[in-house]
């Protein structure tokens, strides 16, 4: 199958749209600049020299080994790093024209427009309902109708709605993993933000609740600009327009190979991509 | 049939003698609760026997001496000076976790707990010597006698609030670091991950030290003993002097013989059952993630 060029798709009938319409992914527009980008942990490089840019629409796949910083990468796109004790992140992120990495960056507003999604399905001990609402609520949404509004169309828009309308108040805990990261993904989507990072969203789930959110992940191409992480190629192959494959030599992370899909997939034009692909390595 | 709890041991030696040893020893434990239990209603049956509990709830007052053992005054003086701890230690203990927590510079954070476990660790009558030299002479001034209910109140909550601290701190420690990466992903503020996150999933454990603190509270005798003033009625304002069970059963025992002094025991017995309920309560509730 050809993901090498998004237009092929049919259009869905969205009902959200994160970004403004017309920039579909086969005009690369770049969204997120990266240059030289480095990231350490108590001044241990795990990740270095990272430069490329991510287009605006498109789903970019993250793909390499465990360790080799694609996680570190992710993170400092939305200054999750912060976190993390001892961290350190250098070079230039460029988002919409506004530095990430600069200390005036306002990281609540940055978070707002870059959702994230976690390996593991993390919703917070509350009901479905209350899952959505409370982050709205933070960012200012008070009125009953709207929140109603878009609690409902964030469940449509993950194909949920259906699942939980008559049950929304009872706990989110109580759905099952495949239902938890598809609220996870609603709980993102409805602050309606224009980029979305997923790290491996699928590996904690069954193969046919992974179908079901790698089926919704498609969905969102053209409408949002998804950075994905995965460890399963052939999911890779199937969602992402565009590969970025990461390694690491001497004990440092860094982006080895960056192009199409297919065309990274087809003919790596580095040799470490073609062991890693074709699975004599890594 | 295969089951589970005959399978937790390999057949070695070592565990076999480390599951006996370790089960013996639990069931020990348990006998002396037996044991304990069984040595109260045995010593207050005198009373239990003749009019049952109901004496204990009826009459004119505690007058021993006169066959009276109506406990509603010191029932009531106990459940107010707990109840009134609790209120006061609740929200500066959560706070000083919060702030442990989410707050604090971390240099500052381990100081602070030291300071809350040595605060746990003070003997409860060196509490009852700063009460009644500090405490009881200021609370004189602003409304004599000055050993009083307030007093009680006062220097129960200072105890119990490092129990409420160090709990309420242990359970904010458990919420799951996906929770919080997740809600500061949301782009959510300190006080929004705190309020919407962190204290929600660590409602059932704050829950449950609240519950501990108030067993703490119920149980207290000593430093309570010195700061209330041990008249024995129902409180009328937080000025009155009162007396709480535990400091009854302190200051009569060495005297009460015969049904007063299996009045006492009732007394304890009472105690127990409130502690054990709470017990119940706490466990029940801990239980629960989602509520």
């Amino acid at each position: 199958m050809s993901n090498d060029n998004p237009t092929d798709r049919n259009p869905c009938s969205y009902t959200l749209g994160g970004i403004e319409q017309g920039a579909p992914c086969c005009i690369p527009v770049p969204h997120i600049q990266v240059q030289d980008l480095a990231v350490s942990y108590h001044g241990k490089t795990v990740l270095q020299g990272v430069s490329l840019d991510i287009n605006k629409g498109c789903i970019t796949a993250l793909i390499g080994p465990s360790g080799c910083g694609k996680t570190s990468f992710l993170f400092s796109l939305n200054r999750l790093n912060d976190l993390i004790p001892g961290s350190r992140v250098q070079g230039s992120i460029r988002m919409d024209g506004a530095e990430v990495t600069a200390p005036d960056c306002d990281v609540m507003a940055l978070r707002r427009k870059v959702g994230m999604i976690f390996q593991k399905p993390n919703p917070f001990p509350l009901s479905i309902r209350r899952n959505i609402e409370m982050p709205l609520r933070e960012h200012g949404v008070r009125q009953r109708g709207e929140l109603d509004a878009r609690v409902e169309r964030a469940l449509r828009d993950v194909g949920l709605w259906e699942e939980v309308k008559d049950r929304l108040d009872s706990s989110a805990l109580a759905l099952s993993g495949g239902q938890q990261q598809r609220l996870c993904i609603a709980r993102a989507l409805a602050l309606e933000p224009s980029i979305l990072l997923m790290d491996e969203p699928c590996s904690a789930l069954d193969p046919i609740a992974s179908a079901v959110v790698e089926e919704l992940i498609r969905s969102l191409c053209n409408r949002y600009t998804v950075v994905i992480v995965t460890h399963n190629l052939a999911q890779a192959r199937r969602v992402a327009n565009y590969a970025a494959f990461f390694w690491m030599t001497e004990r440092v992370g860094r982006l080895i190979e960056f192009g199409r899909c297919q065309s990274l997939f087809d003919h790596p034009s580095h040799d470490l991509t073609a062991a890693y692909i074709f699975g004599t390595s890594g | 049939m295969i089951w589970s709890r005959h399978n937790i041991s390999s057949p070695s030696r070592a565990d076999v003698l480390l599951a006996r040893l370790s089960g013996s020893l639990a069931f020990a434990v348990a006998v002396l609760l037996a044991l304990v239990l069984l040595m109260l209603f045995k010593e207050s049956w005198a009373v239990l026997a003749s009019g049952g509990w109901a004496r204990f709830f009826a009459g004119e007052g505690w007058f021993p001496s006169s066959g009276q053992y109506n406990l509603w005054p010191m029932l009531w003086a106990t459940l107010v000076a707990t109840l009134g701890a609790l209120l006061l230690a609740l929200p500066l203990g959560l706070a000083s976790a919060l702030f442990g927590r989410f707050y604090a510079p971390r240099w500052l954070v381990l100081p602070l707990r030291r300071v809350m476990m040595l605060l746990a660790g003070i003997p409860s009558v060196v509490y009852g010597l700063w009460g009644l030299t500090v405490l009881v002479p200021l609370i004189a001034q602003w409304e004599p006698p000055g050993a009083s209910l307030l007093a009680a109140i006062l220097i129960l909550a200072l105890m119990v609030l490092p129990t409420v601290a160090l709990t309420s701190e242990a359970a904010l420690a458990a919420v799951s670091s996906a929770s919080l990466q997740g809600a500061a992903a949301l782009g959510l503020s300190r006080k929004g991950i705190v309020l919407g996150v962190a204290l929600p999933e660590a409602r059932a454990g704050i829950f449950s030290g609240a519950l501990l603190a108030a067993m703490r509270a119920l149980g207290e005798t000593m430093a309570v003993l010195m700061v209330a003033g041990n008249v024995v009625q129902t409180p009328g304002s937080l000025f009155d002097p009162v007396r709480v069970l535990t400091a009854n059963i302190a200051l009569e025992m060495s005297y009460a013989a015969g049904e007063h002094r299996a009045a006492l025991f009732a007394s304890g017995l009472l105690l127990m059952l409130m502690v054990a309920a709470l017990a119940w309560l706490a466990g029940k509730r801990g239980g629960r993630l989602y509520a």
